[in-house]
């Protein structure tokens, strides 16, 4: 798009804009006047879809917010939990999902730039990061690329932050063939009486600009590329991607959290999507205050920047932040110590409008509440898809019932879905800050909080497959499998962010997802008294018409008030106890083991009862706390089967073995390699034995003893005949090595 | 804990992040007085016992890891400390900065495999008669994790004999039992090498972060020999 900026605006540059006629005539109606081409631009970034939440934001209230924790929800640049000791943990999850399709590299490093600064602007120091990786078929050879390609990108921009990637999840499905997903997790800590807002107050305070200088990198990232269904001229939008520079924002992190130790800074906020616009108006927004830039202050990479490109530039790396007015030389002070271009680029007004200004005049004069407040929260349709009719039934009847489970179990170990992220996660940095108690391979990532004796736990889920089979359903054991995950780790959730991706909203089929997911969130959220305290709303994943299977991502956020009674997920000790807590029930929809053995994507999604979820968290939490146990592991993808070879396998010295012997009247591959959830896998000493038998009836809990540790095979009898024995050695080297194998073959 | 008198200062690069986990064993674990000094002071370092170039990525390392930090003001000092025989231990982008800055033979290249490595690796110590190591017995082996991109430690035939002859090799990746060669190398370093010392024995560089092993919250603590030994080398030097 080039247009001289004296063009006269019209619906037409409004379209190629991205703007609705309808929503032109808006614009007129409430300015009263035609917008200049700069002004144009403003609003077609800030009424996009990425950045108003248009379609959405109806739905987003069914979601649970408050709690006793809760200090800020959300609304800010993130949410923010008390966890005692005077602290609080500040986190949220982000997608950036189409920039990584259309450049992998750039587009995973500046995924995890943009959520580092939402966490920092707050004032907390990052302190972890999770991702949340979703790719296409396997065998396309462009997903080897774009894998490699996301992987180096975070691991480029981590590790030179300084702040760990200790967790996160990688899926692979033909869903996402024409869109992979891109989200990413931080968390950071805090004083919890030194929130930072992004706030404009205090008529006649300085508005300093550091970080970066402003490029034409990245105008209309979040209108043209987030805001739009990929097509065949998805390739072109490539330079709407930025380019990250982490060391910029190694500087960024040190130069904000040194500058916000001093009283005299009001309010800052980064520039994310829609750079220095969403920034200006966001923080003029919820002080009730304007502001007026000087653009020809603002620091530029290259002479000759219109207004309208310097306000909707994205670069990478840059922050505002408002001060009290004769406090502008210290601030300037310390942007000079950590080599940061920095500048006075404008003051906070009464009035509350921003206006821009280039060599004396005016060049845009917006009133604030019309930008921010003005776009229509859409009504959009809502229909159930047809295709939920085709794919809800599964007859088992139709499926031959295997005599031996070894094959399953070894396909299953090296389905990408389920083998070993080690080659992902060697990658990272997960070890730098000395925080992370429980390196990635366990259920949840585990961090101790420095000063205290507390550790706060991570974990952060989505089955999509659950979600394209029943997206209310699907949703709630994303929820449910996230919480599980902290429980196996001693800990109890305190609050919930998430990050929705979804097809195009403007299909009534992708909204009736939309609102099922929201509302699954919603109840097990409700049931399990966990806030949602940020998130993100990514519509648009499709392609040519085809969308992704919906992905409500929740990354769930959990406390132990003891670090040291943190647990791990592998068998400690040969001669110890297995047990299973939780029922299971003769299922197979939505399965793994159905998609891999059967090549179906069909049937009723697992059964969650969400009570029955509660107790046999509840009941690990205790077992954990009192030191009863060894390990706990959660059944998941691959179901029973799968969890039994990875408590055998995951560990980090030499694998052990185990002999598990089980009584059912339902199929053994349902038994074995069944999802059902709610479902905990523990082990424990033999002296403990009667206590935690005591402690399942007192509970109410479904638990039974199983098995034993030990031996060099992983064995498996049902109803008295052996449906399982393979070497543990054998298992392992089926899951250990599966995705490096897949990542480094040459095409 | 040691005498209160013990004095160690972590130089602060743009982009240095391993200098808090440094400054919390050093303080916290061992009860060393600790400083950090930024990169742009020029000031006299003989007031401490020793000086630690921490972890990192100082300038992004843009160019090549550590080209850009010798040309911090600090490095005159810790030049001129070094050649004072001051204690100098440069740990992952420390280490590339003293090679840089050519208080160490050799180079550091990027990992054979091309990819950033971070893991749990076994180190044998080669040299425990070094300032660094004389808390180790000779041979031990070390668990301790590394966290790099270029870490492929080369030097030319000559440097390498050099340094073979006069034991300044301290530290080579092996086995859990000590055996080291091509399985036991994770980045293609010539000789397995993971750390050296200087002719003169007072400034190593090593790959490996024993930083993050030297905490007792958690189960490996190998890391610890590595400060313990700078540590009593401080106090009473003669070995």
């Amino acid at each position: 798009m080039k247009l001289s900026p004296d063009v006269t605006v019209n619906v037409q540059i409004a379209r190629e804009h991205g703007l609705t006629g309808e929503e032109y005539r808006r614009i007129l109606d409430l300015l009263g006047r035609i917008p200049n081409l700069t002004e144009l631009g403003i609003f077609s970034v800030m009424w996009s879809e990425h950045c108003s939440y248009k379609s959405s934001r109806p739905f987003l209230s069914a979601l649970p917010t408050e709690g006793p924790r809760v200090i800020q929800g959300p609304g800010e640049n993130a949410g923010v939990v008390d966890i005692g000791d005077g602290l609080a943990v500040v986190f949220k999850i982000e997608s950036h999902n189409h920039p990584s399709f259309v450049e992998p590299h750039q587009g995973a490093a500046t995924g995890v730039g943009g959520i580092l600064r939402d966490i920092f602007t707050m004032g907390a120091r990052p302190i972890a990061l999770l991702d949340s990786l979703r790719f296409g078929d396997p065998a396309d050879p462009r997903m080897r690329f774009l894998l490699n390609g996301v992987v180096e990108g975070i691991s480029n921009y981590g590790n030179c932050t300084g702040v760990p990637t200790v967790g996160g999840e990688i899926y692979f499905d033909d869903c996402y063939n024409g869109n992979i997903l891109v989200n990413v997790f931080c968390l950071g800590l805090i004083k919890a009486d030194k929130v930072f807002l992004g706030r404009a107050s205090g008529t006649g305070n300085p508005v300093i600009y550091f970080g970066s200088k402003t490029g034409r990198d990245g105008i209309h990232g979040a209108s043209l590329l987030a805001s739009a269904e990929f097509d065949e001229s998805s390739e072109e939008k490539r330079p709407t991607v930025q380019v990250g520079d982490p060391f910029t924002e190694k500087l960024l992190i040190e130069a904000s959290l040194d500058l916000m130790k001093h009283p005299w800074v009001v309010g800052i906020q980064d520039m994310g999507a829609a750079g220095l616009t969403s920034s200006s108006f966001e923080m003029a927004s919820r002080a009730g205050t304007g502001i007026d830039l000087d653009l020809d202050q603002v620091p530029r990479r290259e002479k000759g920047m219109t207004p309208y490109e310097i306000m909707l530039s994205e670069s990478q790396e840059r922050m505002l932040v408002v001060v009290e007015a004769g406090h502008e030389e210290e601030a300037l002070e310390i942007f000079r110590k950590w080599d940061l271009d920095a500048a006075v680029v404008g003051r906070v007004t009464e009035q509350p409008r921003v206006r821009l200004i280039e060599g004396g005049d005016v060049v845009a004069d917006l009133p604030v509440h019309v930008v921010v407040e003005g776009p229509l929260s859409l009504k959009r349709k809502i229909r159930r898809p047809n295709y939920l009719d085709e794919v809800d039934h599964l007859n088992l009847n139709d499926l031959p019932e295997p005599d031996r489970g070894d094959a399953a179990l070894k396909r299953l170990l090296s389905s990408l879905n389920i083998a070993s992220k080690e080659w992902v996660y060697d990658q990272y940095d997960h070890m730098v800050r000395l925080n992370t108690l429980v390196l990635p391979g366990s259920d949840a990532a585990v961090l101790r909080v420095p000063g205290t004796s507390k550790a706060v736990a991570i974990s952060v889920d989505c089955n999509s497959r659950y979600c394209y089979l029943d997206p209310f359903n699907g949703a709630r054991i994303a929820v449910a499998e996230s919480s599980r995950n902290l429980a196996c780790s001693g800990a109890f959730p305190i609050g919930l962010t998430n990050c929705l991706n979804f097809g195009n909203p403007e299909k009534p089929e992708i909204m009736w997802q939309f609102e099922q997911g929201v509302q699954g969130i919603a109840e097990a959220c409700k049931f399990l008294e966990i806030p949602v305290v940020s998130g993100n709303v990514s519509l648009y994943n499709e392609t040519r018409g085809i969308g992704i299977f919906p992905t409500p991502t929740v990354a769930v956020v959990g406390l132990l008030e003891d670090s040291r009674k943190h647990m791990t997920q592998w068998f400690k000790r040969t001669g110890d106890f297995v047990g299973l807590i939780g029922l299971t029930i003769e299922e197979l929809g939505g399965s793994e083991y159905l998609k891999v053995m059967f090549e179906q994507v069909c049937g009723g999604v697992p059964t969650l009862e969400l009570r029955a979820e509660r107790q046999a968290q509840e009941f690990c939490r205790e077992l954990i706390g009192k030191g009863f146990i060894a390990s706990a592991h959660d059944c998941s993808e691959g179901g029973l089967a799968v969890a039994l070879a990875e408590c055998c396998i995951s560990g980090p010295g030499q694998p052990v073995g185990a002999a598990i012997e089980l009584e059912s009247t339902i199929r053994r591959d349902a038994f074995l390699f069944g999802e059902t959830q709610s479902r905990i896998l523990i082990s424990f000493s033999g002296e403990r034995r009667e206590e935690i038998l005591a402690a399942a009836e007192r509970s109410g809990v479904d638990f039974a003893v199983i098995g034993r540790v030990g031996g060099e095979d992983l064995s498996v009898t049902f109803n008295g005949a052996e449906f399982i024995r393979t070497r543990v050695e054998v298992l392992r080297n089926f899951w250990k090595g599966a995705l490096g194998e897949y990542a480094r073959q040459v095409t | 804990m040691v005498d209160s008198i013990m004095k160690s200062a972590v130089v602060v690069f743009p982009g240095s992040n391993c200098d808090h986990d440094c400054y919390h064993i050093l303080k916290h674990v061992f009860g060393v007085e600790t400083e950090f000094i930024w990169h742009k002071e020029e000031r006299d370092l003989s007031a401490f016992n020793f000086v630690v170039l921490p972890g990192g990525f100082s300038y992004g390392d843009y160019l090549r890891a550590g080209a850009i930090a010798r040309f911090s003001p600090i490095m005159k000092a810790v030049t001129r400390y070094a050649g004072d025989g001051g204690r100098v231990l440069g740990i992952c982008n420390g280490f590339q900065i003293l090679v840089e800055a050519g208080l160490l033979p050799g180079a550091l290249l990027h990992n054979d495999t091309q990819k950033f490595i971070c893991r749990h690796v076994y180190v044998k110590v080669e040299n425990a008669a070094t300032a660094f190591t004389r808390t180790c017995s000779p041979g031990a082996v070390l668990k301790i994790p590394i966290a790099h991109h270029q870490g492929g430690y080369y030097a030319d035939r000559e440097t390498l004999s050099r340094l073979e002859a006069n034991r300044q090799v301290v530290f080579t990746y092996c086995d859990e039992s000590g055996r080291g060669g091509e399985a036991a190398n994770p980045n293609g370093s010539m000789n397995n090498i993971a750390g050296i010392v200087n002719e003169a024995g007072n400034v190593l560089g090593m790959m490996p972060h024993p930083e993050r092993v030297a905490d007792p919250l958690w189960p490996d603590v190998d890391g610890q020999r590595v400060f313990q030994s700078l540590i009593e080398s401080c106090a009473s030097p003669a070995l």
